[in-house]
């Protein structure tokens, strides 16, 4: 993990390092392991819900991209900072083996009951710079003091 | 949306903030470490003991957005906590999206505890709200989760807020 954020480093418009992932199938198969949600329409090409969706391959699970967010956010608070909350709504579908973006900028600084908090824009977005997965999160940072 | 057309029953408005039964989530080590895996964290404080409490942590750290697994009984039909969990109706309505996650952590400030293996969480779901909509999927029915997650100290250290589409 990168340095220590503290609360005086951070800048409102400021950009978090980005995370990059082509998840492949097996990836999603992982996933569906170690999250517990087994919904075919993340890895059986066969499942009729795709087709009735007008798809010929899985989609991404919405939560594998949701987790991505939460491994953003969990390396911009570092481990003296702390994740208070994020969430995301999710727009679009993502397609496995095509490049996801992850990334966020800071929205607002505040302090709020001893609190330094920073508040998020963050999403996931795909090849064409859609924003599939919009959401917002919010990171305790520690103070120099 | 016009009221002739809603598929929102008064059975379900009756069940709107009503906790369904609680279920345990476990969180292990070894579930720790196949989510971690399956995100693709390398970070070395979800995988290790030793690691995770050389940066002050009490054990190996639950990924973000990882709240345990359901203790699964065979036949028992329950599923996890969150978008999906506790009760379901039944709506005209074919077709399942999720639409939205969103978890509300409370550690103690500011660098307090965090939810680590060994750790046995109680979650509670409840519906928040039913709204109808229209959109390009045509009509569809769009249910809010809430569900809080207790610790085995009985502190509320997460809550969770989900949203599921069915069209």
């Amino acid at each position: 993990m990168a340095d220590q954020m503290y609360f005086e480093d951070v800048k409102e418009g400021q950009e978090l390092a980005p995370i990059k992932i082509s998840p492949d199938k097996s990836q999603l198969v992982k996933f569906a392991a170690g999250s517990g949600d087994f919904n075919p329409l993340h890895f059986d090409e066969k499942f009729p819900m795709l087709k009735a969706m007008g798809l010929s391959d899985n989609i991404v699970h919405g939560r594998f991209k949701y987790a991505q967010v939460g491994r953003l956010v969990f390396a911009f608070a570092g481990y003296k900072g702390r994740v208070k909350k994020f969430g995301v709504n999710y727009r679009g579908m993502d397609m496995p083996n095509k490049e996801i973006t992850v990334g966020g900028v800071v929205t607002a600084k505040r302090q709020e009951g001893g609190e330094n908090l920073v508040d998020l824009d963050v999403w996931a977005q795909d090849v064409d710079g859609k924003k599939t997965t919009p959401g917002t999160a919010t990171v305790a940072l520690p103070s120099k003091g | 949306m016009t009221t002739a057309e809603s598929v929102i029953s008064d059975e379900m408005r009756a069940a709107i903030g009503v906790e369904h039964a609680a279920g345990v989530m476990e969180i292990e080590n070894t579930n720790c470490r196949m989510f971690a895996r399956s995100v693709g964290h390398t970070d070395a404080i979800f995988y290790d003991e030793a690691a995770a409490k050389a940066r002050g942590y009490r054990g190996i750290v639950a990924p973000p957005g990882f709240l345990g697994t359901p203790i699964f009984k065979p036949g028992s039909g329950a599923g996890a906590p969150g978008e999906t969990g506790g009760r379901g109706f039944a709506v005209p309505y074919k077709r399942i999206l999720n639409g939205g996650t969103d978890y509300e952590y409370f550690p103690d400030a500011p660098d307090g505890d965090v939810i680590c293996a060994g750790d046995t969480i109680t979650a509670r779901t409840k519906i928040a709200g039913f709204e109808e909509a229209s959109g390009s999927l045509g009509p569809m029915l769009i249910t809010r989760r809430e569900t809080t997650y207790t610790n085995q100290h009985g502190k509320v250290v997460a809550k969770m807020y989900g949203t599921l589409i069915q069209y």
